[in-house]
């Protein structure tokens, strides 16, 4: 991976090159190492350490703006990649909407520390001693361990004609583990800066008593239920409002939130933060353009507080920007990458004790958008879903399909758990609670 | 290409690989994408890299690297031995790979235009046309438009002696129009949404997908939508039309006849399946109309290929023949495991900088003797006509699925009636597709393509294909989309597992 002072370089041979041929010019570049090795059937069945390095020349000239792509980060490339973009901007239409490059002054991203030398030199061999920990836990339980573990690091680096310049190298390891039984399974995913902080043994024997927990489940007849929601089964559900706070989905009247700032839409126990600067957050502290990414309250006690901007759909809403664009031209726009869910003194344990009858649900799978105005959303229960009867676990039941309004969800609160660094599947991971709510309707069953 | 490859080949011998295989690509793209009559993205690249594949120890290893000079392809290959070393330390059983002959081939995709040599205006002249004409219908709040085009040379090398060259360009295009108003949102997509049609074709793929033809319907329908009723819940039949029918067999068919995860090794990410192997030839998939192959040859179809890529030729297969299970697609680390003599020729990846995973080539449901659409609506007494998806999602088996769709219109003794916004249909996949009845016939045939589907860890996408003429399905569940539940199931009694599918 290239240093800081590489990227620069790079970045200000390409703005000397460009720089009396066009109005502006803005060079990204970005590269990752992250290297994954794959387990099934209690053995390695696939192992990866790919290296990639991309750059993008974005050139601003009469109005108009064309980005081009390319992976190689040579001056000749560079200059190449230029060269052609030039050429594509003079085709293309001219850009009502373009805001001119961004300066350095009052620019300055909070500094985050993100990265972890000890991850960052991981080899193959250490992430196979990873892997052999998961395996053996599952031999000696009798179950089947899939999975995979990974590590590396990545890193971004913008800087445009204007003399605005900011780099962020992060590391990251991540770790998820499925055990089967014959008729179970259990599940469990962490991802961190910090490989250290990852306890592949207390994962893999607590993905095992997941799958032994839930064996011989029974069948549980679809319809409403007080439901308990492990973070990752959260996580997973309420990322698909994210894109709703986004300002371009708002442009584009799409936004299930479209006319509610400032309206109470959410239950009085939901308060939802975008804050790049967490403990537990990853990422970088800019956004596409190299703006500081703003920390921002999105919902304060169930009342729409905020959306977040890139320049061009702040400058079409006439509001301020808020440093969450995407790098331009973007369809998509901006989005709030940074999401915490505040949450309450609840443990998951408290929660199922105080459930007289209702269901415990370790995660979601498969979710999908049916509805976007009421944010309607389906997905099923998998790997781990339990009944609960007179504020106990009673038995592993086979998984069911949920049809939810994630907006109705979240009126539907009853307690929340201490919110922390959660990974699901669906979305990035993000800084979430585990949740009680009621009238969580599952509308049909699978057949495991 | 070539003498860089037979370098990385001969490092990896001389390391001490037992095998070695390297892909070489060069990939050029764009995607442009409009709102209204603004440029929202212009996405346009080249890209060029090499991965290498090893088998060390009994172990597989893979690296990559984008530059291609002599020094960071021995460190790639060197990386590559030490990886699959790793994994020799955590083995299950070692490697075995199903024999395939050596070939020294070039392949070239059909394709009559370089979409490459058609001038930037006069794409976006196109997208901007059919936008003016949406914009046009009083009531459509955003209208969008995509043009994507990739054109990519591989270079394939093994220690076993195959040099395969390919050349592929695959092209996409689609419009939609959305319309918003105070209580709802709804959409029209051609030729289908989430980007339209894709084919492994140059630029003449916009003369069989006339999007300015069908602009103004779509805008109206959006319009429209906003104003009409939801499906009532129930069970009806239905007649889903050739693009959903494509995306019902890429989830129900195309993913549990994935090999790999019949064997568990996708289970963690993107799930195991059904069609387990004791399932192969002794269960019936669907009703005897149903044929479906997995054929790499299609000539446009998105996931056609003269050689996958570890060097396997491209083949037409049965994965269900006359309704009975019949097939895998697969791989030659995998085919072993079932007792197949040689891989189904399906592994890809989605660049140079992943390793393959097994991936659906085009799987298509072969056309049937209902005749047009039109025949298949007079054939039909009471029911729903599902049109282009709109949401879609399966569980991790591929057993329940539940879609949804743009549009219906209600079938009244064989005519069209009233059009449905919010459409869905769910069900178990072996008892939809036992309870199909008829398939439109070779005239109505389509092969759609799906550019985006994800699988792997880390996730790869994939270019897929779907060949499929609209079908109907008898007494399916309809209308089971809503978080309102009618059913107040609340406290019910909790039943015995009893029975195995």
């Amino acid at each position: 991976m290239i240093t800081e002072n590489k990227a620069k370089q790079i970045i200000d041979s390409a703005i000397r090159y460009a720089r009396r041929q066009v109005d502006g010019i803005e060079v990204i570049l970005h590269g990752s190492n992250i290297a994954t090795s794959r387990f099934a059937n209690n053995g390695m069945t696939q192992n990866q350490a790919p290296t990639t390095e991309t750059v993008a020349v974005r050139v601003l000239l009469n109005g108009r703006q064309a980005r081009l792509n390319g992976d190689d980060l040579g001056e000749k490339a560079v200059r190449a990649l230029i060269d052609n973009a030039i050429i594509a901007v003079q085709l293309l239409e001219k850009d009502e909407e373009l805001q001119p490059l961004i300066k350095p002054k009052g620019r300055k991203a909070k500094a985050v520390s993100r990265f972890d030398r000890k991850t960052a030199k991981l080899s193959a061999q250490d992430r196979a001693d990873q892997v052999r920990k998961v395996i053996d836990v599952a031999n000696a339980k009798n179950l089947i361990a899939s999975g995979v573990y990974a590590s590396g690091q990545m890193y971004s680096a913008i800087g445009n004609s204007a003399g605005h310049f900011v780099y962020h190298c992060e590391t990251s390891a991540e770790c998820s583990i499925t055990m089967t039984a014959p008729d179970s399974s259990g599940w469990v995913k962490a991802q961190s800066v910090k490989a250290s902080e990852i306890d592949v043994q207390e994962l893999a024997e607590r993905a095992a008593a997941k799958a032994l927990l839930s064996a011989n489940p029974q069948e549980v007849d679809p319809g409403k239920y007080t439901v308990i929601l492990e973070p990752a089964a959260a996580l997973d559900m309420i990322g698909q409002l994210w894109y709703s706070f986004a300002g371009t989905n708002h442009a584009d009247k799409l936004s299930c939130l479209l006319g509610k700032l400032g309206q109470k839409v959410f239950g009085d126990n939901i308060t939802f933060f975008d804050d790049v600067a967490h403990k537990d957050g990853s990422g970088e502290p800019f956004d596409g353009e190299g703006l500081p990414r703003q920390s921002l309250t999105l919902v304060e006690d169930g009342v729409v507080k905020n959306f977040v901007y890139g320049r061009r759909s702040a400058a079409q809403l006439k509001c301020a920007c808020t440093g969450h664009g995407l790098a331009e031209p973007s369809a998509m726009g901006d989005y709030p990458s940074n999401f915490v869910m505040k949450g309450g003194d609840a443990s998951v344990e408290e929660m199922v004790k105080s459930t007289a009858r209702g269901i415990l649900v370790t995660r979601v799978w498969y979710v999908r958008e049916v509805d976007p105005t009421t944010m309607l959303i389906t997905g099923l229960t998998q790997d781990g879903t339990f009944l609960i009867e007179n504020g106990a676990i009673k038995c592993g039941i086979k998984n069911m399909r949920f049809n939810v309004s994630v907006i109705e969800m979240l009126n539907s609160v009853l307690a929340l758990s201490p919110e922390a660094r959660t990974s699901g599947e669906e979305v990035n991971p993000a800084v979430m609670p585990a949740l009680k709510v009621t009238g969580f309707n599952f509308t049909e069953r699978t057949l495991y | 290409m070539k003498s860089l490859a037979e370098f990385a080949l001969d490092v990896g011998k001389h390391e001490g690989a037992s095998y070695v295989d390297v892909r070489i690509i060069n990939q050029k793209y764009q995607h442009i994408q409009t709102k209204d009559l603004t440029v929202a993205e212009f996405n346009q690249g080249t890209s060029a890299g090499l991965g290498v594949r090893v088998i060390a120890g009994g172990g597989w290893g893979f690296a990559s690297t984008q530059k291609l000079t002599k020094a960071a392809v021995a460190k790639a290959v060197k990386e590559a031995v030490k990886v699959a070393r790793a994994s020799a330390t955590c083995l299950a059983e070692p490697v075995k790979l199903a024999p395939e002959p050596a070939y020294v081939a070039e392949w070239v995709s059909p394709h009559l235009v370089d979409p490459f040599t058609i001038s930037t205006e006069e794409k976006l002249a196109l997208l901007f046309d059919c936008a003016k004409v949406m914009l046009a219908v009083k009531g459509v709040t955003l209208a969008g438009g995509s043009l994507s085009f990739i054109h990519e040379v591989k270079y394939f090398a093994s220690s076993e002696g195959s040099r395969i060259k390919q050349t592929s360009i695959r092209s996409g295009i689609g419009i939609e129009a959305n319309a918003t108003d105070d209580h709802d949102r709804q959409r029209r997509s051609w030729p289908n949404s989430f980007g339209g049609q894709y084919e492994l074709a140059g630029w003449e793929i916009i003369h069989r997908w006339p999007i300015k033809q069908h602009a103004q319907r779509i805008a109206e329908e959006a319009v429209q939508l906003l104003t009409a009723p939801s499906m009532p819940k129930g069970k009806k039949d239905i007649i889903l039309t050739g693009s959903q029918l494509g995306l019902q067999i890429h989830e129900s068919c195309g993913h549990p006849s994935e090999l790999d995860r019949a064997l568990g090794w996708e289970i963690n990410f993107a799930g195991f399946s059904f069609l387990t192997p004791e399932k192969l030839g002794n269960l019936q998939y669907g009703s005897p109309l149903v044929n479906l192959v997995a054929d790499a040859t299609e000539p446009t179809g998105l996931g056609s290929f003269g050689f996958d890529d570890e060097g396997v030729r491209g083949r037409r297969t049965y994965l269900v023949k006359n309704g009975m299970f019949s097939g895998y697609l697969s791989s030659r680390d995998t085919a072993h495991l079932i007792g197949l003599q040689s891989s189904g020729g399906a592994m890809r990846a989605e660049s140079y900088a992943y390793a393959p995973i097994i991936r659906m080539t085009n799987i298509s449901l072969l056309p049937g003797n209902a005749g047009s659409l039109e025949d298949l609506i007079k054939d039909t007494k009471d029911g729903y006509l599902f049109d282009i998806n709109k949401s879609w999602s399966i569980d991790g088996r591929r057993y329940n699925f539940q879609f949804s769709c743009e549009a219906a219109w209600e079938i009244k003794d064989g005519k069209l009636g009233r059009m449905f916004k919010n459409p869905s249909y769910s069900g178990i996949t072996p008892e939809f597709w036992n309870s199909l009845d008829a398939i439109c016939g070779p005239q109505e045939y389509v092969n759609w393509g799906v550019p985006n589907c994800g699988k792997g860890q880390p996730m790869q996408t994939m270019w897929t294909g779907h060949g499929a003429a609209p079908a109907r399905f008898r007494n399916v569940q309809v209308g089971i989309a809503t978080s309102d539940a009618e059913t107040p199931n609340e406290g019910a009694d909790v039943k015995e597992a009893g029975h195995d599918h």
